[in-house]
Formats: structure tokens, C-alpha cells, sequence
């Protein structure tokens, strides 16, 4: 079997299957991208990767390109460029991937995206020409084969290319099927949305088995009470576990007046959640790694290390 | 069927407003089922244009806009006092229905304006008169042999030849708050049923826009 080719260290940690923790940032609307820099500094150390969003629930924000590469370079993390499929066609996306890769992008994460209707500019028109396998098509297509549609590329792009998977999903049949579709596009990686509920994890994972491609399970630490609720209140099918909001509550109320200690329970509540969960679901052998969507709560990450590395 | 919506009489007297004399005309096909011109709504339009002062110089019922050869046959009835006389036509059909007019238009050698009185939504099944559900955008490219008779076109938000999306919810769609079906869970429901999971295994290529082309005609003899 020919070796598999390498791009990035996230291509190379794939390659060599070891457990992977990737992390996430979220660049806002603005064109100064100095908090997410810091951010990203912060989580460096411990991630191997660090995936870069495109304006998600639809509402505008900095383009994901762009910022990818400034935050790539200013603050020497790699990146998982996140590319939805939302608002430009196959040929702008096609000379996108060219350019990500000139500007030192080797990972990609293919997204359908939040439709338009969602967001902060809901008359804009929603393009979707590929969705998120026959994205992944078209960069194995540029990558492997040096052309696109066939013509060729005089210096062809180099990428790694990931997608996504719900774990929560009902019925968890066609989310399956449909992950086997996007492996059969030749995607390489994947990164599922936030799961709590071990027991639905354990059988979406074993699901995936079959398709023989490294799982990294989302999680998401919640860096407070407000964040618990709010993350359980407004995020569509993603409920945070009752006793997890009663001791976050718990924590809130407890600790009011010692910040620096309400912070020090908060971080050890999230590791004594997400370690037995990590620990189970790596015992049988169901993931690749851990994709950590705590947007700016930096500050985890030694903690998860720790659950990552036991 | 074509499904069509009134447009806001506003709009209408926008369009209309260098215009005095007016030839209404209006479908005696869809648009009658869509309500938009069945004896009712064509007694609103009159009254509405009346009341804008507006001189209705004329009004007939074409039996199908749409269709050329059956807008030459119901031309003969309008007479030709009330053509000298016209400004402006005001048509109460589907888009298809006012070009179709305009080829007739050109035909009869008529250099005067025409303005649509309705809004065109899409190709539609009826479930009862004032329930339409858009069924069809026309792709050219038919994929409901892979889809289980669904068309993921129309039923998905998105258009995606690959879904559902993570925007599912349930089988509800993210896009109007979860009030409407996925369609690709849809979809997924009807092909098992079937026993054509299959066909919701298999990876579908992207849409091919290189046919679909425009200023599209379908010419075969």
C-alpha cells in the first residue's frame, strides 16, 4: 500500500494514528484579530491543530481565509482552515483552496455552513453549489491529482481534509450513512459536534467504526454557569446534563466572592466530567482525539492535556 | 400546476403610474386555482384600478397565457377600439404567462407596455385551493430516481445533493426555527421504507449548472 502522504503535523499525527487534541477559534467581526491571536498563543502548546470558523450560524465575521493565515503565522499554530460551502461557488472555492495553500494552509475542515437565514444577513443568497462531500471531492481531486475538473494545476495544492459528524443526531442512521458518503469522498478525518450523553457517543462511534477513519470527539468545556446555561439553553440539540448545570450552579454560587477559586473549581469540575467520559471512549478504542471547542477559555488546556495524555 | 401570489396593489399602481387607459388581462388556468384570477380577484383588480383612477379600457381572460398558440386564438376577441385607445397592459398571470404575451406582442406588431399583476412562486401540488406546496424548480436534470420520489431540491434549504446537514434537528430543518422538515431526512424516511437505503449510501456529484443554461428552451422538433 503506497504511504500515506503527509502535509501538516496534523496529517502527520493522523498518519501515525496517535491521539490528537485539536482546538478552535473563533474570529469575530472585526479586522483586528489581536484577541484571537492571544488566544491561539495560549492554546499552542497543547493542541496540535487549531481550527479557524467561517462566520458559523451564519453571522458575518472576518474571512476564515484570511484569518487563518494571520493567525497561523502570527501566533505559530497550525490551523484547521474551516471552509463552508455557503457563500461561494466551485470555481471561487477551487481558486480559494489555491490560495490557502499559498498562503501555508495544509488542513482543511469542510463545512455545508449555517444557512444565511440564520445569521445577521439573512437577504444574502445562499450558494451551497457543493456541499461537504463533494467539497472534500474536489480537494482530493486538486490534491491527488493535480488537476481541477480535469484541467491541470501547474503547482497543485497540498491539503488534509476533515468534515463533520453529529453525534446527537436523530435519526442517527442518516448521519452515519452520510459520514460513509463523505469517507467515500475521501475525506480523512472527522470532528463531531458536542457530545455529553456517553452512552449515544459510544453507539454513534461504533457506528462509524466501520469506515475506518480517526474520530475526534467534540467537547466543550464551559468556562462558567452563564456559559453552561447559555450553551444548553441556545445551541440546537445539545443538551448539557442536568447535574452538570447543578454543580456549575453550584460553583457560581458558592465561590462568589473568590474569583480565582471559583475559576480553579470550574476548571477541575470540567476535568472530572471530561476525563471518565475521554477515558471510556479510548478504552474501546472509538477515537482518534478530542476537537475542544472552548472559544475563549484558553486557560483548559493544560487541564485537558492531562485527560488527553492519561 | 404554476403557483402565483397577488402582489400588493401598491407595487401595481407604481408600475402603472404614467398609465391611464389599461387592458387587463388574465389566466384562466393556474393562476384561477392560485386565486389570483378567478372572478373575485378580477373584480378586486377592477375596483383597485378604478379607485387609483385608472380607465379600464378592456379586460378578457386568456385561457393560458402561457401557450402562444392559444393566446393567437383568444387575441381575435379583443377589439381593436380598445387597443387604439390602451396605454398599458396589466396581465394576471405567472412570469411565463406575461413573455409569452410579449412574443404575441411582438407578433401583432404592439409597441405598448405590459406589467404583472402577480407574484410567481414555482411548479406546485395543490393539497386544496389556498394550500400549494412547490415541488419542482425545473433542474433540467431530474435526480428523484435516487432521491425515493423527493426532490432535494426544493425540500432542502440548502439544495444539497449530499444532506442532511448538521442543521437537522430531529428531522426539523434549521432554517424558519425548526418548524419544517429536512428534507433529506425526508428523504432517508422514504427510502427506507422502500428498502433503497442504498441509494441514500451512494455519493452524489455536484449539480452540473454547465446545462442548465439560460434563455433555456426545450426544442425537439
Amino acid at each position: 500500500m503506497a504511504e500515506k502522504k503527509v502535509y501538516s503535523k496534523l496529517g502527520e499525527m493522523l498518519a501515525k494514528g496517535e491521539f490528537i487534541l485539536t482546538g478552535e477559534l473563533e474570529p469575530e467581526k472585526t479586522c483586528d484579530l489581536s484577541h484571537t491571536i492571544q488566544e491561539a498563543k495560549e492554546m499552542a502548546p497543547y493542541v496540535v491543530a487549531a481550527n479557524v470558523t467561517d462566520s458559523p450560524l451564519g453571522i458575518v465575521t472576518i474571512n476564515s481565509l484570511a484569518a487563518s493565515h494571520i493567525i497561523q503565522k502570527e501566533a505559530n499554530i497550525e490551523v484547521i482552515w474551516q471552509l463552508t460551502v455557503r457563500d461561494v461557488n466551485k470555481l471561487g472555492i477551487a481558486g480559494m483552496i489555491m490560495g490557502g495553500h499559498a498562503l501555508g494552509l495544509r488542513n482543511i475542515l469542510s463545512l455545508t455552513g449555517d444557512h444565511p437565514n440564520m445569521g445577521d444577513m439573512p437577504e444574502s443568497k445562499p450558494v451551497f453549489d457543493l456541499d461537504s462531500a463533494t467539497l472534500c471531492m474536489l480537494v482530493r481531486e486538486m490534491v491527488d491529482k493535480g488537476t481541477i475538473n480535469g484541467y491541470e494545476i501547474e503547482s497543485p495544492p497540498k491539503f488534509h481534509v476533515g468534515a463533520a459528524a453529529n453525534p446527537n443526531s436523530n435519526p442517527m442512521e442518516a448521519e452515519v450513512l452520510k459520514i460513509g458518503r463523505k469517507v467515500e469522498a475521501g475525506c480523512e478525518f472527522i470532528q463531531t459536534q458536542v457530545a455529553y450523553d456517553l452512552e449515544k457517543t459510544i453507539e454513534f462511534l461504533t457506528a462509524l467504526k466501520k469506515y475506518n477513519i480517526p474520530v475526534l470527539l467534540g467537547i466543550f468545556p464551559m468556562k462558567s454557569y452563564a456559559m453552561a446555561k447559555g450553551f444548553d439553553t441556545f445551541v440546537p440539540g445539545v443538551d448539557v446534563p442536568k447535574d452538570i448545570l447543578a454543580k456549575w450552579k453550584s460553583i457560581k454560587n458558592d465561590y462568589k466572592t473568590d474569583k480565582s477559586k471559583q475559576k480553579e473549581m470550574y476548571d477541575q469540575a470540567n476535568y472530572e466530567f471530561f476525563n471518565p467520559f475521554i477515558t471510556e471512549l479510548k478504552k474501546k478504542e472509538l477515537l482518534g482525539g478530542v476537537h475542544c471547542m472552548a472559544v475563549h477559555y484558553p486557560r483548559i488546556f493544560p487541564k485537558l492535556i492531562e485527560v488527553i495524555k492519561d | 400546476m404554476i403557483v402565483t401570489t397577488k402582489k400588493d396593489f401598491e407595487e401595481i399602481e407604481d408600475a402603472l403610474k404614467s398609465y391611464n387607459n389599461i387592458m387587463l388581462i388574465y389566466c384562466g388556468t393556474c393562476s384561477v386555482t392560485s386565486q389570483c384570477s378567478d372572478e373575485k380577484s378580477v373584480n378586486e383588480m377592477l375596483e383597485n384600478l378604478k379607485n387609483a383612477g385608472k380607465n379600464v379600457v378592456y379586460h378578457q381572460e386568456f385561457k393560458e397565457p402561457c401557450d402562444f398558440r392559444q393566446d393567437l386564438q383568444d387575441w381575435r376577441n379583443v377589439p381593436q377600439e380598445a387597443l387604439d385607445k390602451v396605454d398599458a397592459f396589466l396581465i394576471l398571470s405567472c412570469g411565463a404567462g406575461l413573455q409569452a404575451m410579449l412574443d404575441l406582442f411582438d407578433r401583432k406588431k404592439i409597441v405598448k407596455p405590459i406589467f404583472i399583476g402577480l407574484n410567481t412562486h414555482g411548479i406546485a401540488e395543490t393539497e386544496r385551493i389556498g394550500r400549494f406546496h412547490v415541488k419542482c424548480a425545473g433542474c433540467g436534470d431530474c435526480l428523484l430516481n435516487y432521491t425515493g420520489g423527493i426532490c432535494p431540491v426544493t425540500s432542502c434549504a440548502k439544495g444539497l445533493m449530499n444532506g442532511p446537514c448538521g442543521g437537522q434537528l430531529d428531522g426539523k430543518c434549521e432554517v424558519g426555527k425548526y418548524e419544517k422538515d429536512c428534507g433529506w431526512i425526508l428523504i432517508y424516511e422514504r427510502l427506507k421504507k422502500i428498502g433503497r437505503l442504498d441509494l441514500f449510501g451512494q455519493l452524489r456529484p455536484a449539480f452540473n449548472w454547465a446545462d442548465r443554461g439560460h434563455q433555456k428552451s426545450v426544442v425537439f422538433r
